[in-house]
């Protein structure tokens, strides 16, 4: 027996044909998008705001979302310290109780922000039954409505995740710099980029950071003449992404140093001749173990991937192991003997999540000058 | 290591009383599982016939003799055992362990200590030890100061900011300390406070006054791997025991910042007293600031481990069993999911409610507030998909005659609203379902939250996770408005049957 508090029905269409039906909060909209769940227990303003979650409705299953509300952004030289980019990635979010905040600094409700943002969210709904839809069935497509009926949602779902190139909406039009204590630069290639990952580059590392476009050329990252470089997280297939490919083999001739997260360790590993392929329904946590095979330590880390390197067959040719999820034996992370090269596919930079990986970054500082 | 263990000796934890019961039974059963799994023999000593542990199939050798060190030293003579395990039975067998080592018994007879050695022990459980080893490794303690003179007092409690806390040094039980928030109620405190003291020095403490209090559970193997399993919540604030708090798991009210800072720092807690098992850290964390502080640690299976093992279906004191033989984390598997390893955090898709259990009528001379000694006798933990649901599903099942938060004998008294304030103060057992009368003295207006209104009186006296408590308020208002129109719809509808079920 429910009531919506707000009195706005929605509505959450999945492709196999399920329909649900719960209570709509933020703004009157529909949106269509792969669904996809995290278990992260809280950090949902992190989690909202990732890039890498672009053209996703997200689930999240722990039920009460909202008690903390949502602070004021705050940002050190351009990047900010408690989101993750400037606005609300997620095409909509699908929680079970919605709630009212009361925390020293939040500044607005959960509900609110949605609204702000034109981001449409769905309550009220038993968010165990779509998990288990989702993991039973693999990803899918879905349709989400916060205050309108359906008519016909499959007209929403033409195109498939698969198939669009998302990093067109996430990545910077221009070359964005953030100024350091040292004046050496250490170029990104942008295709989301977190902004954790700016801040623990900034923080850790000290270097003067160049943002460069998701479709830059090697010749245009060398101009900058960066110490290394960083090829960021970012939504969607890295099938799809040509540009960067080469752009990441052009550069691995060059001889500069490269640390790769998530999008970035996919697209180094399809241009250094490894294989991508797409996980039933992906790693979204930050409860994930992964071990380091090289000493056989083990982390709790930050998941939030679709895609991965299933199988030690598809590994980059010359790559050496160095993460694995011992739980279903996906590959994690390679490095390089050869090359200057990290590369992870989990985030350690955390945001949300648990900070045990964050020497990673110390690494890469390590790579650049031993 | 393993390899070289043929017989373990563990210490049980005897006696059940306030603050030590079935929970160490749980951790001692388990520990003995973990153990003998391994084709290890295992030697108990335990005093309690009517437990779990004392069963004759669940240990090779049992010794039903009391828990004291020198009844131990005679088993370890007769026995001869490999390693000794002090971390599965309570507080208890933490002292005895200490006992023996300070004597040299362990060394004497060559036994390996399994799981976190003595000496990080020591340094967990003595105060000061705990304080220093804290200030060595970075991790921020409630700031304290001590003075001879009143004008040092006031200059130390300057540092450290009002409120402060003044206490007559070496004075047992916390007697004669006192609270001040001004500078001038700080001048007559230390006044009295150097005429109690025979050594004439007072030691000013930051007051935590209202701060939030909240527990994380650590699993850390020899190698360094670590793992929290849980975090929870006080509904009270700082000064009330845990024992005697209602509690939520997972925490509610923190937001990424804060419970990664607090974990990490966990973490850290752990590593400073060179852990092999199980521990829990506490913390308080300011409500209205980022500021937080290291309290306490302890280093065993506990009374919060046993809630967390049943909060997250993570088996904590076997897996500490297992990593005390020297297994690392993602060594073991996980006994629920039979594939997974240990070596994982557990993500919750509910909402757990622990509330304690009083019985105070059954004490002569009982103070009657909860505070910072236990005195409840038990407690009920409920799972559920909202934090209304999992309350009214605790306090039904307390057995205190209360049908839920609603419609009680608690609930239907007839408190005016400064008797309700008082008894909110004086922190009586079950004072979250204290509520006032309705203004027009007559029958109350009631709902289904109607009970939580208590929670606006709270808020002038708690630091609970107040959010919760005003969402539902504002959630009746928002029902009482707008009453939904037309039919009601369900919760929700699924074509086909697959996937409902639970919830």
């Amino acid at each position: 027996m429910t009531y919506c508090k707000r009195g706005t029905k929605g509505y959450l269409y999945l492709e196999d044909g399920t329909l649900i039906e719960g209570c709509g909060f933020g703004a009157r909209a529909v949106r269509a998008g792969e669904v996809v769940f995290t278990t992260a227990m809280n950090g949902y303003p992190e989690s909202l705001t990732d890039p890498s979650y672009r053209g996703q409705i997200l689930v999240i299953t722990h039920p009460l979302v909202g008690n903390y509300g949502v602070p004021k952004k705050e940002a050190v030289e351009g990047i900010l310290t408690n989101f993750e980019s400037e606005k609300i990635q997620v095409a909509g979010l699908v929680v079970a109780e919605e709630t009212e905040p009361y925390k020293w600094n939040s500044v607005m409700s959960l509900h609110e922000w949605l609204h702000s943002e034109g981001v449409p969210g769905l309550s009220d709904v038993d968010t165990r039954a779509i998990v288990k839809r989702v993991r039973t069935k693999g990803a899918m497509m879905g349709v989400i409505s916060s205050g309108y009926e359906f008519e016909d949602p499959r007209k929403f779902l033409e195109k498939r995740y698969d198939e669009i190139d998302f990093t067109e909406f996430t990545s910077p039009k221009e070359v964005i710099v953030h100024r350091n204590r040292s004046d050496e630069v250490i170029v990104v290639v942008d295709c989301g980029i977190k902004h954790g990952i700016l801040h623990s580059l900034y923080q850790k590392l000290g270097y003067t950071i160049v943002r460069v476009p998701c479709k830059t050329s090697a010749d245009k990252v060398m101009e900058h003449r960066p110490v290394g470089v960083v090829f960021s997280n970012g939504p969607g297939n890295p099938n799809l992404l040509k540009e960067p490919v080469e752009t990441y083999r052009a550069l691995v001739e060059y001889g500069v140093p490269i640390l790769g997260i998530c999008l970035g360790h996919q697209i180094g590993t399809i241009a250094l001749g490894g294989r991508i392929r797409k996980m039933k329904f992906g790693h979204r946590a930050v409860n994930k173990p992964v071990v380091d095979v090289t000493n056989n330590s083990c982390y709790i880390s930050t998941h939030n991937h679709g895609y991965a390197i299933l199988d030690k067959t598809d590994m980059p040719y010359g790559a050496k192991l160095w993460f694995v999820n011992p739980d279903d034996g996906t590959i994690e992370g390679w490095y390089h003997e050869r090359y200057k090269i990290l590369s992870v596919q989990f985030h350690p930079e955390a945001r949300p999540g648990p900070w045990d990986t964050t020497w990673v970054f110390d690494r890469f500082g390590k790579l650049i000058s031993p | 290591m393993r390899d070289t263990i043929k017989k373990v000796l563990i210490v049980g934890s005897g006696p059940i009383k306030i603050a030590e019961a079935a929970e160490f039974d749980y951790s001692g059963s388990q520990a003995l599982k973990a153990v003998r799994e391994e084709g290890i023999q295992t030697v108990l000593v335990s005093s309690n016939v009517a437990t779990i542990q004392t069963t004759y199939k669940m240990t090779d050798r049992l010794y039903m003799i009391p828990i004291t060190w020198w009844a131990v030293e005679k088993v370890i003579e007769k026995e001869r055992p490999d390693g000794i395990m002090v971390g599965f039975g309570g507080q208890t067998a933490l002292n005895v362990g200490v006992d023996l080592w300070k004597r040299g018994v362990i060394q004497r007879y060559g036994i390996k200590v399994l799981g976190t050695p003595i000496s990080g022990i020591e340094r967990a459980l003595s105060r000061e030890k705990f304080r220093e080893t804290m200030i060595e490794v970075g991790l921020p303690v409630p700031p304290s100061g001590s003075a001879t003179s009143e004008e040092e007092a006031v200059k130390v409690a300057r540092e450290i900011g009002y409120p402060v806390m003044v206490r007559v040094s070496f004075n047992l039980g916390g007697r004669g300390s006192t609270v001040a928030w001004t500078e001038e109620q700080l001048r007559r405190d230390v006044r009295r406070a150097f005429a109690q003291s025979y050594i004439g020095e007072v030691l000013i403490e930051k007051y935590l006054y209202h701060w939030k209090e909240l527990e994380y559970e650590v699993m850390r193997d020899y190698k360094g791997n670590s793992a929290v399993i849980a975090c929870i919540e006080n509904l009270d604030p700082m000064g009330v025991h845990t024992g005697e708090s209602t509690v939520i798991s997972p925490c509610q009210t923190l937001d990424n910042y804060e419970y990664q800072e607090m974990r990490t720092r966990s973490i850290r807690v752990a590593q400073s007293i060179e852990l092999v098992g199980e521990c829990n850290v506490q913390f308080a964390l300011n409500p209205y600031g980022r500021e937080n502080y290291v309290i306490e640690t302890n280093p065993r299976m506990s009374r919060s481990s046993a809630l967390a093992s049943k909060v997250t279906g993570y088996p904590l004191a076997y897996v500490a069993a297992k990593l005390a033989l020297g297994y690392s984390l993602p060594e073991v598997i996980n006994k629920v999911t039979g594939s997974t390893c240990a070596c994982f955090e557990p993500s919750l898709d509910y909402v757990v409610i622990k509330v304690p259990r009083w019985d105070l009528q059954k004490f002569d001379r009982v103070e009657n507030s909860v505070g910072t000694e236990m005195k409840s006798v038990g407690e009920v933990m409920s799972i559920a998909r909202s934090f209304e649901e999992a309350l009214q599903k605790a306090v039904r099942m307390l057995d205190i005659g209360e049908p839920g938060v609603v419609g009680g004998r608690i609930y239907e008294s007839d408190m005016t609203k400064e008797e309700a304030l008082e008894a909110l103060k004086e922190k009586r057992p079950y004072w979250f379902l204290l509520r006032r009368q309705s203004p027009e003295g007559g029958r109350h207006a009631r709902g289904p939250l109607g009970s939580l209104r208590a929670g606006h009186i709270l808020r002038e006296e708690t630091q609970g996770p107040r959010g919760l408590l005003r969402g539902a308020q504002e959630d009746e208002e928002a029902r009482q408005g707008h009453p939904p129109q037309g039919e009601e719809v369900g919760l929700q509808r699924l074509p086909d049957s697959q996937g409902g079920g639970e919830g």
